[in-house]
């Protein structure tokens, strides 16, 4: 039998506590355009949803409480108001509560992984979590940070661009896509772990469970709260669109194409 | 006037910046598999270079005497760094980041970079994280000790940063800087050591996917395939063509997700980033998470029986037919 909150995944009763983080992004299938101003890009009136990375965590989490290693879930996200819609996504998937810590204005433009981090190792200590699941990056800033320095910041192993999670004993044992193949590591509890695409198929949230997620908790909180300095640590001097590429040409046949790339020198 | 006027500002700028990068001190870990060296430390160490002239390289891992020799006949790297120890077995990041920090105490290097590998994006982070700093990842461009150049929304827009904090951590797209010579140095080897138990994790094993072919980040010619290939099988079409190439063979999330090929031939946002000479794209529609991947080749060519599939307005040749039909053609002519 486990007692508090450390569970072993080999116990009688288990009692995971995870922490999902979920950032709310421009959809992946916007095609993004460059400010004017050349600072940003625009965000109003754009299509946004949960960065692809943290629904597969989400539901990585989920499936570890329907598998009955995990008691309690919770999502947290980072940022503007519109962050609940985000949250109560989570919650439709099964998630057990969230909490949202506001940031808006300025300190939202220029928040990055280093803030995100510290936030969510003081809510992982508050929530006395044994997991923290993330995804391997946001596809904005595509930083592919934050799970590595919220496990610094706990001392905590890390298990990065997960593909596949098993219980080992005590202990998780993680396939990891790396350059070449794959690798298995075995990390110890409490510990982060990123996502990978192919760690799951995240599922759709029904309209009743979308209904029921309206009336689970959210909490708010600000970085003042958990004690978290937002003030910027980088400094964005331009955001510019890349060099376009001159237009192709569409040629008839192989011939053509074959002696095109000959020409060019590059066969 | 006016042009001289900005010649003589410029060059001032010109002598500015190389006073700075005198003062920089920059470290390179060094990834590589005890055996021998990964190419993309090449690429990291030109960035250090352009970032600062004093660049030393740190080479840990067990039993990697090898590697440390062949790091130190790298052209520009004034010192290795070498760290051999049991605990670096699988090079854990709970393992690394202990002996970085200990070696960043001892030498107060202003940069520390690696290459954003599996390997730089697992570790740097968390190296940043333990000296306070937040680090800048995947760099394309240096514009100053403290400025760097950087993509978003998968390569869609550039960002420049300014970093404010006294160590920059940095990791570096190897297709954004040519790779340093591998001979003429002549650095010296010094011994690094630090507290390196490590409890929290340990390496099981791996699976590496061997090939006979070039390796997909560095090829000169890249033959992708997907979903358009339909299965598994017929991509030994698009082996064939790369084998009368001596190309790579790479893939698109749909074909990897469909179960064609592995994983790790994805290029695109979340896969490889690739910048060869020649990139065919072959029953690719050109999604912005595969273009986030290989639009920065040299040439483009796309075959796709849509003609309107967005590849085409990258694609320098287009060609809009079955790939079942082209593909074995092109490779015929192309062994003639």
């Amino acid at each position: 039998m486990t007692k508090g909150h450390q569970g072993h995944l080999n116990g009688v009763k288990m009692a995971l506590r995870i922490l999902v983080g979920c950032k709310r992004v421009i959809d992946y299938a916007v095609k993004v355009r460059v400010k004017p101003d050349k600072m940003g890009v625009v965000t109003e009136g754009v299509k946004h949803s949960m960065n692809p990375f943290d629904e597969i965590a989400v539901e990585e989490a989920v499936r570890m409480k329907e598998k009955k290693l995990a008691s309690e879930i919770i999502a947290v996200s980072c940022g503007p108001q519109q962050c609940q819609e985000t949250l109560r996504t989570a919650l439709a998937m099964g998630l057990d509560r969230g909490i949202h810590v506001e940031i808006s204005g300025k300190d939202y433009e220029t928040l990055q992984p280093f803030h995100v981090s510290k936030i969510l190792a003081k809510i992982a200590e508050e929530e006395k979590v044994d997991i923290i699941f993330l995804g391997k990056q946001a596809i904005d800033d595509d930083c592919n940070q934050t799970g590595q320095m919220t496990a610094a910041l706990l001392d905590w192993p890390q298990a990065t661009f997960a593909s596949k999670i098993e219980k080992n004993n005590g202990d998780l044992m993680v396939t990891r896509e790396i350059d070449g193949g794959l690798e298995t590591i075995n990390v110890k509890l409490p510990c982060v772990i990123t996502s990978d695409l192919r760690l799951n198929e995240p599922r759709y949230a029904t309209l009743p469970n979308i209904m029921k997620a309206k009336k689970k908790p959210i909490a708010k909180k600000s970085p003042a709260d958990l004690g978290v300095d937002v003030s910027p640590r980088q400094e964005v001097l331009s955001v510019e669109d890349p060099p376009v590429r001159e237009a192709g040409s569409i040629v008839q046949d192989v011939d053509e194409l074959v002696s095109k790339l000959k020409a060019a020198g590059v066969v | 006037m006016f042009s001289a006027a900005v010649i003589s500002r410029s060059s001032k700028l010109h002598q500015l910046g190389s006073l700075l990068r005198r003062f920089q001190s920059t470290l390179v870990v060094a990834e590589h598999d005890n055996e021998s060296l990964y190419p993309i430390t090449l690429n990291a160490v030109s960035a250090a270079k352009q970032i600062g002239e004093d660049v030393s390289c740190l080479v840990a891992g067990t039993q990697c005497a090898k590697v440390a020799e062949e790091v130190s006949k790298i052209a520009g790297v004034k010192k290795v760094l070498v760290a051999d120890h049991d605990a670096f077995k699988g090079y854990m990041p709970e393992a690394l980041t202990p002996l970085l920090l200990s070696t960043q105490q001892q030498f107060n290097f202003t940069h520390i970079l690696a290459g954003a590998t599996a390997f730089g994006k697992n570790l740097m982070p968390r190296l940043a994280a333990k000296l306070d700093v937040s680090p800048v990842s995947d760099i394309i461009g240096v514009k100053s000790p403290d400025t760097f150049v950087r993509t978003i929304y998968a390569g869609n827009a550039i960002q420049t940063v300014k970093s404010k904090d006294k160590i920059v951590v940095l990791t570096v797209r190897g297709t954004s800087f040519e790779p340093a010579e591998t001979s003429g140095g002549s650095a010296g080897q010094e011994t690094v050591s630090a507290d390196v138990s490590n409890e929290l994790s340990s390496y099981v094993g791996s699976e590496i996917h061997k090939s006979d072919r070039p390796e997909l980040a560095g090829a000169a010619t890249v033959v992708s395939g997907g979903r358009g290939m339909k299965n598994g099988e017929n991509f030994q079409l698009l082996y064939n063509l790369a084998d009368t190439m001596q190309a790579a063979v790479g893939a698109s999330r749909a074909a990897v997700d469909a179960g064609f090929v592995p994983n790790d031939m994805q290029v695109g946002q979340t896969g490889k980033i690739v910048a060869p000479q020649l990139y065919i794209a072959v029953g690719i529609s050109g999604a912005i998470q595969h273009l986030a991947g290989m639009k920065d080749s040299k040439v483009i060519v796309a075959i796709n029986k849509d003609p309107e599939a967005p590849i085409f307005q990258v694609a320098d040749y287009g060609l809009v037919a079955d790939l079942f039909k082209a593909v074995p053609e092109m490779t015929e002519k192309l062994k003639a």
